[in-house]
């Protein structure tokens, strides 16, 4: 499976407000569909994405399996303080990726 | 095969009259049938799913593979260097000795130069590295070889593209031409232009193939499908090839 | 027609494959979810902003932008929004809990929508007022029904 993309300012400036889009994949299987041998695919989504900058949250976001296969996220976080942009995706079956980046405040 | 090469005729026809007279050229990508929403997905590269296939088709391009110990940009140098070969494939492969399609060439590349273990058709691997290769040609026409043996297999696909299979008894022409712009229940009959392939279709949530499309359509109308890689499917990419000749290369496109 | 089978044969040969198969949540299930957020307290529409195309050709992959209009200061924050659906399996979709570096209370995201049906956002605000929208959104063809390959 690919890392998770994340796009995102490097640079930005103080008490701004900046977008941060996210990719990553994953089959978000509903736990709803048959199988080709006629037996429904177990449930294996993505259940939680968070988001904390500089050590806060920005967001806490539960996932259920109406969200979209290789689940994509657009958000918005102010820019208080410089600091690592951390993202962690948990899920089903022990899914488990994160990413971060250092982004600087001036 | 008359009637296929009449077919390829009556479409270079259509389209050298149109651009002779200034008239649109009466092909559609089925782009422009699609809704607005998945063209803005479309449109906005880090939005359309297919970039999570490409950064794993680049991973793969400079990774070592095999035991021979090379990677594609140890032959190929960068991926700009692929720049136009999606637009040319399938194409008559001399060390082969026939018409191979870009995954067909990729995979050659796989086996024999790189002496790597052969990848399963559409398996995840293998559908990234001919994502991130066509990518590199996004934007160029497609430009089919003129050559005798990809003409060959082109004549054979346009006599399987005409031809009446499965329990439904329908021929890929009869919805992809002759009813082209009505609908199957709620949806647009594309024409059924290959400018997109690998495509990111939201009906598989993930990227697939030109070949894995041809097998839904023959699946949909209950024919047994033709086997991945074989010279029917790898005829028929040559016939819709030339068929699309001089449309634009959009890979990764996103259909429903 | 020149075509060897009727129009009706046609169609429904394809919709063999596309029969749904799961029981649905009902615009019931949905008012029930909802109110398991709201409780019996007051929802008023207006302040958001839910954007969806309102004719989609494949279910699947439906892009959504939710926007809660918001100071997103200490005095005026939204501190939740949750989308909800009326004819999915489940009526959930997602929820967001926004915490103190949250730029605006807005997100955009791609969800999946089985039928033709509606979608309503709650939000709820810091003073512990609740704000809701909806949208009806027209599916051409349905998520998760082609299980053949």
């Amino acid at each position: 499976m690919a890392a998770p993309l994340v796009n995102a300012p490097k640079r930005v400036r103080r008490g701004e407000v900046f977008e941060v889009r996210t990719l990553i994949s994953h089959p978000m299987e509903t736990g709803f569909r048959p199988g080709t041998n006629g037996t429904i695919i177990p449930r294996d989504i993505i259940e939680h994405v968070r988001c904390r900058f500089a050590g806060e949250t920005v967001l806490d976001m539960a996932l259920s399996p109406a969200v979209s296969a290789n689940p994509y996220l657009v958000f918005y976080v102010r820019a208080d303080a410089g600091g690592a942009l951390e993202m962690e995706w948990t899920g089903d079956k022990g899914f488990s990726a994160s990413y971060s980046t250092a982004i600087v405040v001036e | 095969m008359k009637q296929g090469s009449a077919a390829v005729a009556f479409f270079a026809l259509l389209a050298a009259t149109a651009l002779a007279q200034g008239i649109a050229d009466p092909r559609r990508s089925g782009f422009d049938d699609m809704g607005t929403a998945l063209q803005a997905i479309q449109r906005d590269d880090f939005s359309n799913p297919a970039a999570l296939w490409l950064a794993e088709g680049e991973s793969a391009w400079n990774r070592q593979a095999g035991s021979a110990g090379k990677s594609c940009a140890d032959c190929h140098g960068g991926p700009e260097n692929m720049r136009g070969v999606a637009a040319r494939y399938p194409a008559y492969d001399t060390m082969l000795g026939r018409v191979v399609n870009l995954d067909g060439k990729i995979e050659d590349c796989r086996i024999r130069r790189q002496k790597a273990d052969p990848l399963p058709h559409e398996s995840r691997a293998r559908v990234a590295l001919e994502a991130f290769v066509a990518r590199q040609s996004r934007g160029l026409p497609i430009v089919p070889p003129d050559e005798p043996n990809v003409g060959a297999a082109a004549a054979a696909g346009s006599a399987l593209f005409t031809r009446r299979m499965g329990q439904l008894d329908l021929s890929c022409a009869q919805c992809h031409e002759q009813r082209a712009g009505q609908r199957l229940a709620g949806s647009i009959i594309p024409q059924g232009h290959p400018t997109g392939y690998p495509v990111y279709r939201s009906e598989w949530q993930s990227v697939g193939t030109l070949q894995r499309r041809l097998r839904n359509c023959m699946i949909g109308v209950r024919a047994e499908a033709f086997a991945y890689g074989s010279p029917e499917f790898v005829a028929l990419e040559a016939f819709l090839m030339r068929r699309a000749a001089g449309m634009t290369i959009e890979t990764p496109a996103v259909r429903p | 027609m020149n075509v060897g089978c009727t129009r009706r044969a046609f169609a429904g040969g394809f919709a063999v494959a596309l029969l749904p198969l799961a029981a649905n949540a009902t615009p019931e299930t949905m008012r029930e979810a909802i109110r398991e957020v709201t409780g019996d307290r007051a929802v008023r529409g207006g302040r958001i902003v839910l954007d969806i195309q309102p004719l989609i050709d494949n279910g699947n992959t439906v892009p959504m932008r939710v926007r809660v209009e918001s100071a997103m200061t200490d005095g005026d924050r939204v501190t939740a929004l949750h989308v909800f659906n009326e004819k999915n399996p489940q009526p959930h979709v997602l929820s967001v809990r926004f915490g103190p570096r949250a730029g605006r209370a807005e997100i955009a995201t791609r969800i999946k929508l089985a039928d033709t049906q509606k979608v309503v956002a709650v939000a709820e605000m810091s003073d512990g007022s609740l704000w809701t929208a909806g949208i009806d959104v027209i599916v051409t063809i349905a998520a998760c029904i082609e299980g053949l390959e």
